[in-house]
């Protein structure tokens, strides 16, 4: 009795190895590599000296230029994840209370988008929202508009296709949050005599929080972490962090630059995984892939 | 009775079976190493084809500009190259050669990568100078004898010892403008400055891509000399104005024609071929190439660890003049060709940028050592001002 309670389960181990392994060369070790890479020197255009120096970071610490970009991804990584949570919810909710037979379809239908390829989708909207898209022929042939209405190559147009790209992400999460509500509670509240707002605002909405705190720290990230987008629907002024991270390594061919700014992301990104974790807990992020 | 499911249930039933251990680890894994075995044999059949085709002749790797320069080039060169050498010519498209070396450098091998139609002295330079040059023989490239020596001369004097490349195209990056919005008059009065009219904001573009495009553009509008700018302050300065003006700065010669035809701007800076597609096509844009408007010659280089004997072949053929005159046609940049050597065809002689008496003194190019040396600082603070510092 005593030799089986203290006898060493291997099997938690032997399952987590591959996982460990994977995550060890898949990214501990490259961003480790990052990590020493930033403190290299680039003496010329794809030119570095091997180095270990400061001087990457503290041109990030002190210029203003890093700060404001940091802030303006911040910023609307921050929007777009409070437009998809709102975006999001009406449709998981429907999804998950639906009686419809099938619905699988509507799942089918919530990724079907994922199989057209990210720069296609995210090219499209320049056919809605253009000069000559459909928005604005519609208007004009409404007789609503004489000119065009400038819709693209804004933030506006970049936070469309952020929340086009991202919503589904939501959407999945609460719906699977949703699901799991037991479907007695909220005829309960109502035969308690709450009215169908109440029982939603008291019972259902407090439940499916979960979901929706996964949904929007994965929509949060992955916005946080886009540079296509702006580049594509943006103008001038439309950048996010990721886009100074391509100019650093693909345009300046400043590696170490590029690598200090993209550690940077890294950790910024990492907080606010490790902050969520900290009140949520990460075993929603699972269960909307599971 | 048989039951009808759908994947959905299906999928819930086999999960439910694997958790209540209906399915054992021997019949699991077993049909795990079944789809392993599957997938390695058909991993295996593919190699063995992919080696067949090889076996079939040299695979060059070439990377360009895609649209209607790929266009004209797969076209006109390397189809007619595939069919008559059995070689395979395998076309990417690059948004500039600094992804080209971003790849190449982050994968420490110049694998999969040969032929860059390079742009301009710089790039050359740059190229040569990181040691991913190679030596053409130039015996076994006889059609360079027709090349303008104006043409190859910026080459050669970077690397006197043998050309990594062979110049094939030159055109230049002037004004493009929608004539239903902005007059000749007009455009020819505020030339270069045409991109600073305040009467325009919002309907202005620009090439985000090159920095040196931008200061070039900035050194005329401050009334310096390209070749020779002494103030960079106000070369920025007039970068930020024409920022300021800007609905969106263009990444590819596809972008800059997909704004242009759908009128999203009326006004940029653009390249001569692509501008001359558009016309083609029916568009009312207009080209015009200011005073000390901007040139540019092209080059097929050769890079480092390629199939020289393949890729020299392949140069030679495509320097052939009925090739070059063709691709020329169809890219709608002139040939590196010397007029004065090979009769050119009424469609290529009316190019904009066509130099007629083969020895380009009519252009101004850059020049390769004074924006070389500046590069690392002001490609810097290009980035920066495009995106409003």
């Amino acid at each position: 009795m005593a030799d089986t309670a203290t006898k060493f389960d291997k099997r938690p181990a032997l399952l987590l190895t591959p996982a460990f392994i994977a995550i060890t060369a898949l990214v501990v070790i490259p961003m480790s590599f990052i990590l020493v890479y930033s403190f290299y020197e680039n003496v010329d255009l794809a030119v570095d000296r091997v180095a270990f120096q400061f001087g990457n970071w503290e041109e990030l610490l002190t210029d203003g230029y890093y700060h404001n970009a940091i802030w303006k991804t911040l910023k609307i990584s921050f929007v777009v994840t409070v437009l998809a949570a709102v975006l999001g919810y009406l449709p998981a909710y429907f999804i998950a209370m639906t009686k419809f037979r099938h619905k699988w379809l509507l799942l089918l239908l919530l990724i079907l988008p994922f199989w057209v390829s990210f720069i296609i989708r995210t090219l499209s909207w320049i056919h809605i929202l253009g000069n000559q898209g459909a928005i604005n022929g519609l208007l004009q042939w409404l007789g609503l508009t004489d000119e065009p209405i400038r819709m693209m190559f804004n933030e506006f147009s970049v936070m469309v296709g952020l929340i086009h790209v991202f919503l589904p992400y939501m959407i999945l999460n609460i719906y699977v949050s949703l699901e799991g509500i037991d479907e007695n509670l909220e005829p309960a509240a109502r035969t308690l005599g709450a009215t169908p707002w109440q029982a939603f605002k008291e019972v259902t909405l407090p439940l499916s929080l979960p979901g929706l705190a996964a949904g929007s720290l994965l929509v949060f990230v992955l916005t946080g972490g886009s540079y296509v987008t702006p580049l594509i629907l943006g103008g001038p002024s439309d950048f996010l962090f990721g886009n100074l991270i391509y100019d650093a390594v693909v345009t300046e061919l400043n590696w170490p630059m590029g690598a200090t700014l993209s550690f940077t992301l890294l950790v910024l990104l990492g907080s606010v995984v490790v902050i969520y974790s900290r009140f949520m807990g990460l075993n929603q992020l699972s269960k909307a892939f599971g | 009775m048989t039951k009808k499911m759908d994947s959905t249930k299906r999928y819930e039933k086999l999960r439910e079976a694997v958790g209540n251990g209906d399915v054992d680890r021997r019949t699991f894994f077993g049909l795990l190493g079944s789809a392993g075995i599957t997938a390695g044999l058909s991993g295996g059949i593919m190699t063995a084809m992919a080696k067949h085709a090889r076996a079939a002749g040299t695979e060059l790797h070439f990377e360009g500009w895609g649209g209607v320069v790929s266009e004209a080039l797969r076209k006109h060169a390397f189809d007619p190259y595939e069919a008559a050498t059995g070689n395979k010519v395998i076309d990417a498209t690059f948004g500039g050669e600094n992804e080209v070396l971003t790849k190449v450098k982050a994968a420490g091998s110049t694998d999969g990568h040969n032929i860059l139609h390079s742009s301009g002295v710089s790039w050359y330079k740059r190229w040569t100078d990181n040691g991913y040059g190679v030596v053409l023989n130039e015996d076994n490239i006889p059609n360079m004898a027709n090349v303008m020596e104006a043409i190859i001369k910026p080459f050669r004097d970077i690397t006197p010892d043998g050309l990594s490349a062979v110049p094939y195209d030159y055109g230049t990056t002037g004004i493009a403008y929608n004539t239903k919005y902005v007059s000749e008059e007009k455009a020819k009065e505020l030339g270069a400055n045409l991109l600073l009219d305040k009467e325009l904001k919002g309907k202005i573009g620009g090439w985000g891509g090159d920095w040196a495009n931008r200061a070039w553009y900035g050194a005329l509008q401050s009334g310096q000399d390209p070749n020779n700018i002494e103030d960079w302050d106000a070369v920025w300065d007039k970068a930020r104005e024409h920022r300021d003006l800007v609905l969106k700065y263009w990444g590819s010669g596809a972008e800059l024609m997909d704004l242009l035809a759908k009128e999203e701007i009326y006004v940029t800076e653009a390249w001569s071929g692509r501008v001359a597609a558009l016309q083609e096509q029916g568009h009312p844009i207009a080209y015009m190439d200011p005073p000390n408007g901007l040139a540019w010659m092209e080059s097929m280089f050769v890079l480092k660890g390629s199939p020289m004997e393949a890729a020299e072949e392949l140069l030679n053929f495509m320097l052939a003049p009925e090739t070059a005159i063709a691709v020329a046609d169809g890219q709608n940049y002139p040939s590196s060709l010397d007029p004065t050597k090979v009769p050119m065809p009424e469609g290529v002689e009316k190019l904009p940028a066509y130099d007629p008496t083969g020895k380009l003194e009519g252009l101004v190019f850059r020049d390769p050592v004074k924006w070389v040396a500046v590069e690392k600082d002001q490609s810097k603070m290009w980035n920066r001002v495009q995106k409003g510092g």
